[in-house]
């Protein structure tokens, strides 16, 4: 089977095995970006934007993205670049493995959430497991990322 | 060295590969494997012990795409230990890269490679294996002795004494007393004693067991791993494949997290033999589900604990006695068995006597190996629950009677000397510990003298606090060894080698920060290469909080020598002695302190310019550290509990850490915080369970449950100030002390808001009804 796609602004024509989900594929096709920890929708890494919205896409089937839009954290480099110097300020990057899918999320909730306070943070980024840094460091750079948009 | 005027340690600078991994280029195992690689999985044990009688792989074969199927008769048979430790190591060969028996579900069975996953998981779903099902150990208090003995082969040995009898499901045993233990009990006005019981735990490292390998130019075996340790893994891949060494070259890339998970060879020889055996690139990636079900846990352990003091709170005796279950393989199992005596009873050393022993034993479940703690968790877990008991016994401040009896600068303990990591331990008198400070600090900050430790929020709501101190090491003394070679470049900058291996902590940039500092160099002048076996020096790898001080004072030795080799080179250069010639940031002076020339000047003139004077100058520092200076720290859990659901909220977790110096503050801060949740989730929620035939039931996200972000309150952490002499820059590692207390004063606290005392982990919420209602609380 076969699907087109706008993927980071290239439309795309995708093969695809019958049943394979989106991280699969995009893997597949060097979106290397797109990395995946769990197999079971559980732990956030393996997020990208499908219309703009997060998505798990590990547990996302591959055929549903004919004619849609979607974004890896390579899609959103200069963005992400601008969260990544939070982030890396605090050394809440640790191991990296979580944070594409960590930092697009934060892009995400960014653009859908107006002011959103400590609360509001942890439940938009529940989602989004990392065992390195204990979150506190991942929620010092949000917040700090966060105030110097609204200067 | 003047410690007030560092410019490029005690900085928080962001890591040197920060940007690159959040903006997702590859830069992980799997991202770099060849798009070729033959994709291959292993087939597991269903069983928890078994016997194969025959496998039947002929369908298996003729599926499209599959280029290679092995079977326990298709490998050489040699006993091995996957466990990365230093040779010989200290946990015993009883492991074959494949075996006619399986010892637990999730052993491995076969290897199916194929061209792509469809191909290898359709064949094998077409491999029939007929298995003799065998009696089966999964209670690791019945282990020892059971007529069911999991590994009655012959051809398994230990590598020296560590107390091995397979024949009786002992992996390893230990016992050591100073003082009449028994008798100074007896004597004592106090006596306070439990049984203590800890989890397994897995590691969740984001980032799956991952490998592939190839064969070069020159037909050498390359292996691409996510592993902490690349010259372990060379040395037992040798072993095991019963290749030369100098046919091996192992590589690490950046790694998603390890925690002592990937200290280990859970992959590489599954993918090396398919690349033996095809000639072609191979690549393994463990399933979530594998991870949980065939890598390693943290060690379940049940620990008895007596302690004796008298009426003021002078603790006299501590008696530990451990039962810990190493799972179907013995790695790591009398190391971390040690660890849990050896980081914990040291700090209480003013006792007359103290006595530590107990054996390790083979169950048929999953085994259990390295993991951020190795056994100093467990131990901590049952000593400061029990310290707490003889507090309450007594009448007194928790935190008054740790004060009365807790180590000091200046201070020893016999047990440094006695207990070591398979062998004897190094005596060593300890030169900065910041405890009293911590405990002060701590308390301030948990508001323990301004608030009740007690007190009723809502109507089934207690709100309470609970303490813990620890202490861990730095390196594995007189065992452990890393080095660093450092090169000039043209214009002025220089190389780095290391063998020492970052595994998402940023040491990679701490050890730049350290070369740095020495050299008198921007941190930009430092170009890291890392973790590859045919291209930097040794190194044992990133395990035992070793890496910023073993690791480090490697770096501050090679930027020294450097230093002296740079002088004598411009000292030739201009006809003067070496110790005419004075070298501070980046240029060199004469005696006048008149400039003579730059380190970019002279960079070019020693590869360009010198004529037959021209040369590469490099230095190499190697070491190994005679002592393990122990990192402290103060942990203060405050908590609140529903005594309705039994559920237990952390509000808030003070940390105060003594880790020396910190290089890199800011992420120092962030291994204590991440050290402290992984804590608190083995405090709380995560726990390993199995059915009665010994399938892991907690085998996925979905069932085994790690903190979220939700899941906690705030972490505060702070640092005493210290300065380790021994240390580079004055600093010890910091890497596992974060997640020792957690347990202990979480269960402290439990204690204190509800006066049950809970013996075993984790706190869950159904254990934790129990408990109250069984007290009739």
């Amino acid at each position: 089977m076969k699907i087109t796609c706008t993927i980071n602004k290239e439309q795309k024509v995708l093969e695809l095995q019958a049943g394979e989900m989106l991280a699969e594929v995009l893997r597949r096709y060097g979106y290397t970006e797109v990395k995946v920890g769990c197999d079971t929708g559980s732990c956030g890494l393996c997020t990208v934007l499908v219309d703009g919205k997060p998505v798990l896409s590990c547990s996302y089937l591959a055929h549903r993205a004919e004619g849609r839009t979607i974004t890896t954290i390579k899609g959103k480099e200069k963005e992400a670049a601008e969260f990544a110097a939070f982030l890396t300020a605090e050394g809440a990057d640790q191991c990296g493995f979580c944070s594409p899918g960590f930092a697009l999320t934060v892009l995400a909730m960014k653009e859908e959430l107006a002011h959103p306070n400590e609360a509001d943070i942890r439940h938009y980024l529940a989602g989004n497991l990392c065992r390195c840094t204990g979150y506190e460091g991942q929620m010092r750079a949000i917040h700090k990322y966060l105030e110097a948009r609204h200067e | 060295m003047n410690r007030n005027t560092t410019k490029n340690v005690q900085k928080s600078i962001p890591k040197i590969d920060g940007q690159g991994l959040v903006l997702g280029r590859p830069a992980f195992t799997e991202d770099l494997a060849p798009q070729d690689a033959l994709v291959v999985r292993l087939v597991r044990s269903p069983h928890a012990h078994a016997r194969i009688r025959s496998i039947d792989t002929s369908a298996a074969e003729q599926v499209p795409g599959i280029a290679c199927i092995l079977t326990w008769k298709d490998v050489k048979r040699i006993a091995y230990t996957r466990a990365g430790q230093g040779h010989p190591e200290p946990s015993p060969h009883d492991k074959f890269i494949l075996d006619e028996y399986v010892r637990y579900v999730g052993d491995e069975v076969a290897i199916v490679a194929g061209r792509d996953l469809a191909c290898v998981n359709k064949a094998m779903g077409l491999i029939k294996v007929d298995y003799e099902i065998l009696p089966a150990v999964l209670d690791f208090e019945t282990a020892a002795d059971n007529p069911a003995v999991i590994h009655p082969e012959p051809d398994i040995h230990e590598m020296f004494p560590i107390g091995f009898e397979p024949k009786r499901n002992i992996a390893a045993a230990y016992k050591m007393e100073v003082g009449p233990v028994a008798e100074v009990l007896a004597n004592s006005d106090v006596v306070v004693e439990g049984t203590w019981y800890t989890q397994a735990q897995n590691h969740m490292a984001m980032e799956v067991h991952t490998a592939f390998t190839y064969l070069d130019l020159h037909g050498r075996l390359n292996v691409v791993s996510s592993t902490q340790n690349p010259f372990h893994t060379r040395r037992l891949l040798g072993q095991a494949l019963a290749l030369p060494l100098k046919q091996i070259r192992v590589q690490k890339p950046r790694i998603g997290g390890g925690f002592g998970a990937k200290q280990t060879i859970h992959v590489e020889p599954y993918a090396a033999l398919v690349t033996l055996a095809t000639g072609k690139p191979a690549k393994i990636a463990l399933t979530r589900k594998e991870v949980f079900e065939a890598t390693f846990t943290r060690h379940q352990m049940r620990i008895q604990v007596r302690l004796g003091a008298d009426t003021e709170g002078k603790l006299r005796a501590i008696d530990m006695q451990v039962l810990s279950n190493t799972g179907a393989y013995g790695e790591h199992a009398l190391t971390v068995f040690m660890v849990g005596g050896s980081k914990t009873l040291p700090l209480y050393n003013k006792v007359q006597a103290v006595a530590y022993g107990g054996q390790v034993v083979y169950t048929n479940q999953v085994s259990a190996g390295a993991f951020r703690g190795y056994g100093a968790v467990q131990g901590n877990f049952a000593l400061e629950s029990a310290m707490d008991e003889l507090a309450h016994r007594l009448g007194m401040d928790p935190i008054a009677l740790r004060r009365k009896n807790m180590i000091g600068e200046g201070e020893t303990s016999e047990v440094f000397r006695i207990m070591g990591e398979g062998s004897e331990g190094v005596p060593m008198t300890i030169e900065s510990c910041k405890l009293e400070y911590c405990i002060a600090r701590g308390k301030e900050l948990i508001r323990w003298d301004t608030e009740p430790l007690v007190r009723q929020v809502g109507p089934n709501r207690i709100r309470a606090k609970g303490m813990a101190i620890a202490m861990q090491g730095s390196g594995i003394p007189l065992i452990d060894m890393g080095s660093a070679t450092l090169e000039l470049q043209d214009d002025g900058f220089f190389k780095l080698h290391m063998g020492a291996t970052d595994l998402g902590t940023g040491s990679d940039t701490i050890l730049a920060q350290i070369a740095a500092e020495e050299l008198e160099v921007p941190v930009e002048d430092i170009v890291v290469y890392a973790s590859d076996t045919d291209h930097t020096p040794y190194d044992v790898g990133a395990y035992a909080s070793s890496t910023t001080y073993v690791s480090g004072n490697a770096v501050v030795q090679a930027a020294q020598r450097m230093k002296g080799a740079l002088r004598e080179a411009v000292a030739e250069k201009y006809h003067l002695k070496a110790e005419e010639v004075q070298y501070r940031q980046g240029q060199f002076y004469d005696e006048q302190g008149k400039l003579i020339t730059s380190l970019k000047q002279f960079s070019f003139d020693t590869l360009y310019h010198n004529g037959a004077q021209m040369k590469t100058i490099t230095a190499t520092g190697s070491y190994s550290g005679e002592k393990s200076p122990p990192p402290y720290m103060a942990g203060f859990a405050e908590i609140e509990v529903d005594t309705e659901t039994g559920k237990i909220d952390v509000i808030e977790y003070v940390a105060v850490v003594d880790c020396g110096t910190p290089i890199n503050p800011n992420l120092a801060r962030i291994q204590v915080e991440g050290g402290l949740l992984q804590g608190i989730g083995m405090a709380l929620c995560e726990d390993v369970q199995y059915s009665e035939g010994g399938h892991l039931l907690t085998n996925s996200l979905l069932h085994y449950k790690v903190p979220g972000r939700e899941d906690v309150g705030r972490l505060t952490v702070e640092f005493a100030e210290s300065f380790e002499p021994s240390g580079p820059f004055g600093a010890k590692s910091v890497a596992e002390i974060g997640i020792d207390t957690p347990p202990a004063a979480i269960a402290n606290a439990l204690r204190n808001a509800t006066g049950v005392r809970i013996y075993e982990l984790p706190l869950t919420p159904p254990r934790v009804l129990r408990a109250l209602r069984a007290a009739g609380t």
